[in-house]
């Protein structure tokens, strides 16, 4: 039973202008750290909640991830134009990169769609893989497996102008910089390639809002305890999810890296489409 | 409870006459945890301290025991359930405790029992027939350490924690104590032991609980040879034993602690191999499985497996 119990005491405001004194800081969750200590603590989450990843999205959501993931594949419906290249960031346990392979399979009888999951933790790679070899798609050329650094891909392995589609579901939010991961994005995307992320959102209902928020700080870390043994990843998980820009902010986020995108509201032609009244949300850009 | 104020007031004078600067609070905890209420929690209070509201406590009890049900080997899921289902047994076993000059002297001093605190190899040179000497032996009999216990999160009060994590900590102690070994029946019967000597509920579900898993004769004996054994042993003939320092006790004749503190034998138990060699075993087979798979998937997912 591994936990997370870094203890980062110092609460002062990042200071730019002064690169001798101590290094700029993010948040971890509602902890604040030093930004270079941040992916390691992250890197720590994931590898303690690895083994038990998927029984706990379910266990947390009741099952409705996997509608959420199904509803965001079937919006990409990869495979429509024939196959593309697939980069599935933070792909880690593999759900989205199968549910894309199975799509263009069963919709377009497209065999040559591939999927290159790629993740920080090798371990949950490792998840990944394990699932993997209960597919058809194992030793073939559909997919491949990558530990790389979202903010920092290596242009050898990940080519500018390589890839149709970048996915990122349920993993942006655990980057150090946001900004960065888009920029990344952006480059390695083919010119008119799309670039889909799937993100836990703000909720405007106050009813819902009040309901998720008991929730997410009651029964999720009691959750985390009894089934993974592990209450304090699970406490990061949903201060990570407050922390995250809302919609509009992260829409604008990805203007700023050089996509177009629709305008701000919610729905067809919108920059994003909410799941569920905004618990989780779909935003997508493309590339010019 | 007016008589249970007044007792604790005077323990109270007593440990402040006796120079005692442990903050306390006045009223046993499960009114104090006043700060708990059906919907909102406590404030931590100490490292490792994860408030819950009431609501949430009954949540965790329930959701632990299933677990620990399903998985007894959740170590963290049984000391989980023991934490929420412990109510006011808590107080009456600090209680227990301020009643001596020993107990007040482990709350004052709050002792740890790990392999950092507890100086194995000393114990090894003391002679045969203390209470040092025969508890390595059994440690080492059974192949268990004095590590493996979880910490208390679920106690608002500090000091009550602090009973928790101790009454976790001397277990083993009791192990010794009554000359029984690691396997289920033996715990199970100390288990009704403890609960007759000390009165924390947890042992009494946990005694209940398991004999579910256990064979009909093994269920047989533990009920009909090892219960009144615990029920006139721990509830009748022993002191509380929470009140024990047995670091204080190393050197002490075993059988005359035994008689001071009103023990006397079980039936015999089945003494089987230690627990760390059959452990030792499986966990390296398991190891080299593992290790066989990590190079290789590491291999394809493009990094070096380590040399």
């Amino acid at each position: 039973m591994r936990t997370v119990s870094a203890r980062f005491n110092s609460t002062t405001t990042p200071n730019p202008s002064n690169e001798n004194s101590r290094p700029a800081q993010t948040h971890f969750g509602f902890r604040t750290v030093d930004e270079n200590a941040k992916e390691d603590l992250v890197k720590g989450v994931f590898s303690s909640v690895a083994p038990k990843y998927d029984l706990m999205n379910d266990a947390m959501s009741m099952g409705i991830h996997r509608l959420w993931k199904d509803d965001f594949v079937s919006l990409l419906n990869p495979g429509r134009r024939g196959p593309i290249k697939i980069l599935d960031m933070a792909g880690g346990t593999g759900d989205i990169a199968l549910r894309m392979l199975d799509h263009a399979r069963e919709k377009y009888a497209d065999r040559d769609t591939s999927v290159l999951v790629s993740d920080i933790n090798p371990d949950m790679l490792k998840e990944g893989m394990r699932r993997v070899r209960q597919t058809m798609y194992h030793n073939t050329p559909q997919i491949g497996f990558q530990v790389a650094n979202a903010q920092e891909l290596d242009p050898d392995i990940f080519p500018d102008n390589s890839f149709d589609l970048y996915t990122i579901a349920f993993g942006i939010r655990n980057c150090t910089s946001i900004p960065d991961v888009i920029k990344e994005a952006h480059r390695v995307l083919k010119p008119g390639g799309t670039f889909a992320c799937l993100e836990f959102g703000k909720v405007d209902n106050p009813l819902l809002s009040q309901l998720y928020e008991v929730y997410s700080f009651s029964v999720i870390p009691m959750l985390g305890s009894i089934l993974a043994s592990d209450r304090e990843s699970y406490q990061y998980l949903v201060e990570s999810i407050r922390r995250f820009p809302s919609q509009p902010v992260f829409a604008q986020m990805i203007r700023d890296a050089g996509f177009t995108t629709g305008q701000d509201f919610s729905g067809q032609g919108g920059a994003w489409r909410d799941l569920w009244g905004g618990i989780a949300s779909v935003h997508l850009g493309v590339k010019a | 409870m007016a008589a249970l104020r007044r007792a604790h007031s005077t323990a109270n004078l007593v440990l402040r006459a006796t120079g005692s600067t442990t903050s306390r609070s006045v009223l046993p905890a499960a009114v104090n945890a006043g700060n708990r209420h059906l919907f909102s929690r406590a404030k931590p209070a100490y490292p490792g301290h994860w408030p819950l509201n009431t609501l949430e406590n009954a949540f965790m009890a329930v959701g632990s025991g299933l677990m620990a049900l399903k998985d007894p080997r959740r170590h963290d899921m049984v000391a989980t359930l023991g934490e929420t289902t412990a109510g006011y047994a808590l107080p009456r076993m600090r209680d227990a405790m301020l009643a001596s000059a020993e107990g007040r002297r482990i709350l004052r001093k709050r002792p740890s029992v790990n392999s950092d605190t507890v100086d194995m190899e000393w114990l090894k040179t003391l002679p045969e027939g203390t209470f040092g000497r025969a508890y390595i032996t059994w440690l080492e009999r059974c192949g268990v350490t004095p590590d493996t216990r979880a910490p208390v999160h679920y106690i608002d009060d500090p000091e009550l924690a602090y009973v928790m994590k101790r009454y976790r900590e001397s277990h083993d102690f009791y192990h010794c104590l009554c000359n029984l070994p690691v396997n289920v029946e033996s715990e199970l019967a100390l288990k009704f032991f403890e609960f007759f000597n000390i009165g924390l509920p947890m042992t009494l579900l946990g005694g209940v609980l398991g004999q579910l898993r256990l064979t009909p004769d093994k269920r047989h004996r533990l009920f009909s040879e090892y219960l009144p054994w615990a029920l006139k042993c721990g509830g009748g003939t022993s002191k509380p034993l929470i009140g024990v320092y047995w670091e204080e006790r190393w050197e002490q004749n075993l059988e005359d602690m035994k008689k001071e503190l009103g023990i006397f034998d079980p039936p015999p138990a089945v003494w089987r191999r230690p627990l760390s060699e059959a452990a030792k075993a499986r966990k390296n087979k398991l190891a080299a499985e593992k290790a066989a798979q990590e190079r290789a998937d590491l291999e394809a997912m493009g990094q070096k497996p380590p040399q």
